[in-house]
């Protein structure tokens, strides 16, 4: 099978940069004791960069998607995470279908 | 027999398995834009060995994406390799976040794993860590089958094609957002502290709206972590 040695040397760089973050944020904090400010920041990284990922879609693709969103979050108030994911699913599907 | 509190250290097949089934939404969740990426790929004049080692080697989907769309011969390798530290810079500030919960993995097994952390897996890795304690066995139970699938479906979708034509009529790409959503309440729960997400999530749209590619995720997520450093007190020993 094919393989160009162009195309391996790309991904291999690609794999480089890649696992250089990957592993670079946890050689710092190995590193480095962490203050209490430093700590705090690293204890908003979960949620700040959660949020950021969906952002785009939960508030600036359509109604469909935010409401889909909140549709999401009442279920997973009270039910199973499986439950919310699968209510979030439906509801954009039959949202997007009513609003197309 | 209050059990949770008597029971033994986690099993480790057990915890594994775990992982797996808690991954199963967004192993199904992928697969269609895993064939995309496959087919995308094979339209680039990409091999099946070709495609299947990217997804081994990278293993990163975004920057995947955008490296098979800058996808041209002579390769424009210092682009891709650029967007792509770009794209995956964000990965700088998961494994900060995870490292303090990876106590239990001893050294090598957590450079071993960072290889495998993907949004997905870390962000239920981050769910686990906050409700209690995070073993390797879970984490790996995340994680393996994941990246498994990934290159599996991604080297099915070079050998076979286009058939998969829009993975939004079906709403696979709101899985993703609606999984996130659900362990961002969760964690919620346990810090109550909205203003890196407020923060985040204004930085995020702004940066979408005005850079190219995925860079508004680094963007945001500085932004937020900035925001929960900047909102930081001293703690007072007044009574």
């Amino acid at each position: 099978m094919r393989l160009d040695p162009a195309t391996l040397l790309t991904w291999l760089g690609m794999m480089a940069v890649t696992y250089g973050a990957r592993a670079g944020g946890y050689w710092l904090v190995q590193r480095y004791a962490l203050s209490g400010r430093v700590k705090a920041a690293l204890e908003a990284v979960p949620m700040a960069v959660l949020t950021a990922i969906i952002a785009p879609t939960v508030l600036a693709t359509g109604p469909a998607e935010t409401l889909a969103a909140v549709a999401t979050l009442v279920i997973a108030w009270r039910l199973p995470a499986l439950a919310a994911v699968a209510g979030g699913v439906v509801t954009v599907v039959l949202l997007r279908m009513v609003m197309a | 027999m209050p059990e949770a509190a008597t029971a033994p250290a986690h099993r480790g097949t057990d915890e594994f398995l775990l992982g797996a089934w808690q991954m199963l939404p967004l192993l199904i969740a992928v697969v269609p834009f895993a064939l995309i990426m496959g087919a995308l790929c094979a339209e680039k004049g990409m091999s099946p060995l070709e495609t299947a080692l990217m997804g081994a080697l990278v293993f990163a989907g975004s920057s995947q994406f955008v490296a098979a769309g800058l996808w041209q011969h002579p390769i424009p390798m210092l682009a891709i390799v650029a967007s792509t530290a770009l794209i995956n810079s964000r990965h700088l500030l998961m494994g900060a976040a995870l490292a303090p919960s990876m106590g239990a993995f001893g050294r090598p097994r957590s450079y071993l794993a960072l290889f495998f952390m993907a949004d997905e897996n870390w962000a239920m890795a981050m769910r686990r860590a906050a409700a209690g304690h995070l073993t390797a066995s879970y984490y790996f139970g995340l994680s393996v089958p994941f990246y498994l699938s990934w290159v599996l479906w991604t080297t099915i979708g070079n050998l076979i094609g286009g058939v998969i034509a829009d993975p939004k009529r079906f709403g696979f790409d709101f899985a993703f957002a609606a999984v996130f959503l659900v362990i961002l309440l969760s964690l919620n729960k346990a810090r109550r502290n909205l203003l890196p997400v407020a923060v985040s999530a204004a930085a995020a749209l702004a940066a979408w709206k005005l850079l190219p590619g995925s860079a508004y995720i680094f963007v945001g997520g500085l932004a937020g972590t900035l925001a929960g450093a900047l909102a930081w007190q001293r703690p007072s020993h007044a009574p």
